[in-house]
């Protein structure tokens, strides 16, 4: 084992690479870990809400931020992180599928979330046959069908939304009795003539043959427990990418999200968090959020590392 | 040569035909997870040049081909081994991932 790096990032979505912008210019020595280049946003098909940025893709955004973290020096390197811990001299060991080992005086955890699933029967059996976590992605190929879509929050309903301009209509299954997203979001879900919203309603079965065909929903619809679907859309959350930080012994809330101070610091000395997975961002998991608590982050490397 | 570009009029001759395994790389320009899958696919491409052949297949312009493999979500990769889909992985997935199959074609 060579190299022992000051700080090492792991995850490339806004947090991390923000992170890494703050660093390269504290002079920070750095690499970044991730096995996604991007983050989250990469799925959002429309970002109108990040300041100085009226309208643009997620994906663009997400190259704009990797362009100026590579501008600044960083290093990305996509690997999964498997594994962290830290040895008997303070210094974080950070293990990878690829069986690789790095290893950093300090760490930036910036992994976010995995989509949650609605963890029901014949889910993972139409996945990519009907059942789809990107509305931005697989829209296109529900021209003119019926599909139907699970969640109550802006990706939901931006996904309904986004869904309406080519499905012929767009169930919006939601378990509460009330949408949680944007108010600005919520409007334009009740203008569309194509949107019916089922509330108090999820998806209890998916079945199909070859591909999708109708789901079971927990409430009857006109009378009916079966709604006859081409597409299901799943947009019920984010589940925080935490394991790989447990044998540390950090410390999470009680969904499994990063606990930190004010200044991204967490339960272990040296080990900062920002982003979709900090428990502070739980609210408000925005990109602003994300590029915020990155840079706070990247101060809290920079201040522990002067002090050692 | 990181990825050959097909279209529903050489898919037979390009995938069906290969004598070697062929992953198939099913993507569109509206699809931002496709294009972060990008370098993966292109990484693999160069690693397993001459053992394995790397086609990418946008499927707005190349419906047939979508349909008779029963695409309804992308990005969707598929490994061929003589000319009959063997693995088909639905999501952006890491490049180990893809290497599992291979290396079960290749033996």
């Amino acid at each position: 084992m060579s190299t022992v790096y000051d700080l090492i990032i792991i995850g490339a979505g806004p947090a991390g690479l923000s992170a890494s912008i703050y660093a390269s210019r504290f002079g920070i020595k750095h690499l970044i870990l991730a096995k996604e280049q991007g983050g989250t946003i990469v799925w959002a098909s429309e970002v109108a809400n990040y300041p100085g940025i009226p309208d643009i893709t997620g994906f663009e955004l997400a190259q704009e931020f990797i362009a100026h973290a590579k501008k600044l020096g960083a290093e990305i390197s996509q690997q999964e992180v498997m594994r962290i811990n830290k040895n008997d001299q303070g210094v974080f060991e950070i293990t990878t599928t690829a069986a690789k080992t790095y290893q950093s005086k300090t760490v930036i955890m910036a992994t976010g979330t995995r989509r949650r699933s609605l963890g029901v029967p014949g889910e993972k059996e139409f996945l990519g046959k009907g059942v789809s976590y990107c509305c931005t992605c697989d829209a296109a190929f529900f021209k003119n069908k019926i599909v139907a879509i699970v969640g109550g929050a802006n990706a939901a309903c931006s996904g309904a939304v986004h869904l309406s301009k080519f499905a012929q209509k767009v169930y919006l299954l939601y378990r509460q009795d009330k949408l949680r997203a944007e108010p600005f979001w919520v409007k334009e879900v009740e203008s569309l003539p194509n949107i019916e919203i089922l509330y108090e309603t999820t998806v209890i079965e998916i079945k199909g043959n070859k591909s999708l065909e109708s789901v079971v929903l927990s409430k009857p619809y006109k009378g009916k427990n079966t709604l006859f679907v081409s597409g299901l859309f799943i947009e019920v959350g984010g589940v925080p990418i935490s394991e790989m930080a447990k044998e540390l012994g950090i410390k999470l809330d009680k969904s499994g999200y990063i606990v930190t101070d004010n200044n991204m610091v967490t339960s272990v000395p040296g080990f900062f968090c920002a982003g979709d997975l900090n428990s502070k961002s739980r609210g408000l998991q925005q990109i602003v959020t994300a590029t915020s608590q990155g840079a706070w982050a990247a101060l809290a490397s920079y201040k522990f590392l002067k002090k050692a | 040569m990181a990825g050959i570009t097909i279209t529903d009029q050489s898919f037979e001759s390009e995938v069906v035909q290969s004598k070697v395994p062929v992953l198939v790389d099913f993507w569109a320009s509206w699809c931002g997870p496709c294009k972060m899958l990008t370098p993966t696919i292109e990484e693999i491409a160069a690693q397993y040049d001459g053992q394995v052949k790397v086609c990418k297949l946008e499927v707005d312009n190349n419906q047939q081909s979508a349909q008779k493999y029963n695409i309804l979500s992308i990005p969707t990769v598929i490994l061929f081994n003589k000319g009959e889909p063997v693995a088909q992985m639905v999501g952006v997935q890491p490049k180990e991932k893809f290497e599992e199959e291979i290396k079960k074609v290749l033996g």
